[in-house]
């Protein structure tokens, strides 16, 4: 007897989700294997048991503090600074200037195009001498780092508050705080501000993940940053830089589950890779 | 006479004040402006514009010319290998894994999973993601280890290198997969079941339905997205830096000039990165064309 379309059509089907699987298991495999290995290589500090003390020696290191806390105040300078500089602007496109759109979203993908590298080499360029020798002093390069992180992150930030504005009716809100007497600050900071709030703390987020251990600006501007000390770290000893990526890794994990959190499965808040 | 020029003042005034609230509306984005100027733009164009002078400040094509020279080609060269094996590989691996978890019927926590991971493992780069390699595979990691008291294989005896090439492109792959996985997703939630029931109702095979439909859907996205990751793994620097000290892709080779000059030629320092960006601005304007492409069959 011949098998039923219906029959065949199962087949298929079941054909399929077996590949599926094998796909899945493979990708499994390349997640998981190195870390599990790093975190496995992270205990072996002590010679024949497992420990901590690699995490142990690492959290007593005051150089760990230091550039850690030095490369999160880095990244709430940059998400403050990117905010304040983008949410404005983009309110500002959608509301009064929406033809100019292409143009900002062009410039938002620049950052794509000048990669991290390339982009310090400019700033350094323009900014160790006259007329703006900022890298003179150690808090005007701490300035110009920030700055280089606000350009780092545009891309991700802007996308981010454009998704967000494009969700609530910008001219409505707009209109109906000005007919009550609100002035531009209020509208901004007590109306748009909250009501796009999960996708500010998105691209906070975002901006905070890649901030925390970059390292190419930081290093070529020869700051004390968190990126840094990883390498110097990892020119040093064997079992610390294990335990720093399972702690990075945990700071990422943290920062992108908290996004997707947020944005419980919207569209639109794909992300497109980070700074390598 | 006198209603016509009333007329015509009434009209430039409200010209006047059209170009004003113009202007007013300009001044909204121009804290912005000044600030990509300032920390992108001009830093950028002062590279481009340094390319073409000599250190004297002379127009000169020469260091472009010397961008011939093998060791700065062999470094282009390597970039560029390594970009397209990474994108290549990456590329296939994360379609297959996205198509599998959207199409392959599968269950839905699985789609969320593979998200998840992805967006976590895309954005888990630089010097972190080199130590977790070393520690993995490096000569004392866990898989090398693992290999070695278990089935008494030394993977380096092999011929197996974290440190050279196809070892810096096996650690690429790590970002480089789950990116393709979250750029391919949206274009696979747009293949309709539909169009494959109607294909198979018409008799078409397996082999039918991907030359004639899906493919000729899907590849300026696949296309696009590949682009993507061919610049992704072209502007890296943290990884390979904190991998390999040998192996002098050209993101390392601008690092090694800019803390010390290696070329002795600030000028042809630039001109190499004049050429990164021409490169980079070449693939990201074809994916962001591609890009558009396809977002006509995504409604």
């Amino acid at each position: 007897m011949a098998p039923t379309p219906n029959g065949k059509v199962a087949a298929v089907k079941k054909k399929i989700n077996l590949w599926a699987w094998f796909w899945i298991l493979l990708g499994a495999l390349y997640f998981l294997v190195p870390l599990y290995g790093t975190f496995d290589f992270s205990l072996r500090e002590k010679r024949g048991v497992l420990s901590l003390l690699a995490y142990q020696n690492v959290l007593a290191d005051p150089r760990f503090r230091d550039s850690f806390t030095y490369s999160a105040l880095m990244a709430l300078a940059t998400i403050v600074v990117g905010l304040l500089l983008i949410v404005p602007t983009a309110y500002w496109v959608h509301l009064r200037l929406p033809q100019v759109r292409p143009l900002i979203e062009f410039i938002t993908l620049m950052p794509f195009v000048v990669p991290a590298i390339v982009l310090v080499f400019g700033l350094i360029r323009i900014y160790s001498g006259p007329p703006l020798a900022l890298t003179n002093s150690d808090p005007l390069t701490n300035f110009l780092l920030m700055c280089g992180y606000v350009i780092l992150s545009m891309p991700y930030t802007y996308r981010s508050v454009d998704t967000g504005l494009r969700a609530i009716d910008v001219r409505t809100l707009t209109e109906a705080a000005q007919s009550l007497g609100a002035g531009w600050f209020t509208i901004l900071f007590r109306i748009i501000f909250p009501n796009i709030r999960a996708a500010l703390l998105s691209g906070a987020f975002l901006t905070f993940a890649i901030v925390i251990g970059e390292f190419t600006l930081a290093s070529l501007l020869g700051r004390p940053a968190f990126g840094p000390y990883l390498v110097y770290m990892g020119n040093n000893r064997a079992y610390e830089p294990a335990a720093l990526a399972i702690i990075s890794l945990a700071l990422t994990w943290a920062a992108i589950g908290l996004i997707q959190l947020l944005s419980h499965g919207r569209p639109g808040q794909e992300q497109v890779g980070g700074v390598h | 006479m006198a209603q016509a020029t009333q007329n015509q003042i009434r009209a430039n005034s409200s010209q006047r004040s059209l170009v004003i609230r113009n202007l007013v509306a300009w001044a909204g984005v121009v804290p912005f402006l000044v600030f990509v100027i300032l920390f992108l733009f001009w830093p950028a164009s002062s590279l481009i514009t340094g390319s073409f002078q000599n250190q004297s400040g002379a127009f000169t094509l020469q260091n472009i010319i010397d961008l011939f020279t093998p060791s700065i080609m062999n470094a282009y060269m390597l970039s560029i290998q390594i970009s397209i094996v990474t994108a290549i590989g990456g590329g296939i691996f994360g379609f297959m894994l996205a198509y599998a978890v959207i199409q392959g019927g599968l269950p839905r926590w699985v789609r969320t999973a593979l998200t998840t991971f992805s967006g976590v493992a895309s954005n888990f780069a630089g010097v972190p993601l080199a130590f977790a390699f070393i520690a993995t595979l490096g000569h004392t990691g866990f898989l090398t280890a693992l290999f070695a008291d278990k089935l008494g294989i030394d993977i380096y005896n092999l011929g197996f290198n974290l440190y050279n090439f196809w070892g810096l492109a096996l650690t690429y792959m790590y970002f480089q997969f789950p990116l393709m996985v979250l750029i391919m997703a949206p274009a696979l939630d747009g293949l309709r079941e539909e169009w494959r029931e109607a294909s198979e109702n018409l008799g078409a095979s397996s082999y039918q339905y991907w030359r004639y439909v899906a493919l000729p859907i899907l590849w300026p996205s696949l296309l696009g997205s590949t682009i993507l990751l061919f610049g992704n793994a072209f502007g890296a620097y943290a990884t390979a830096y904190a991998l390999t000290r040998t192996l002098n892709v050209v993101t390392v080779l601008i690092g090694d000039q800019i803390s010390g000059n290696v070329l002795f030629n600030p000028n042809l320092g630039y001109a190499l990165a004049f050429g990164m960006i021409v490169i980079m601005a070449v693939s990201i304007g074809l994916y962001t064309w591609l890009q558009r492409r396809t977002a006509r069959w995504l409604q």
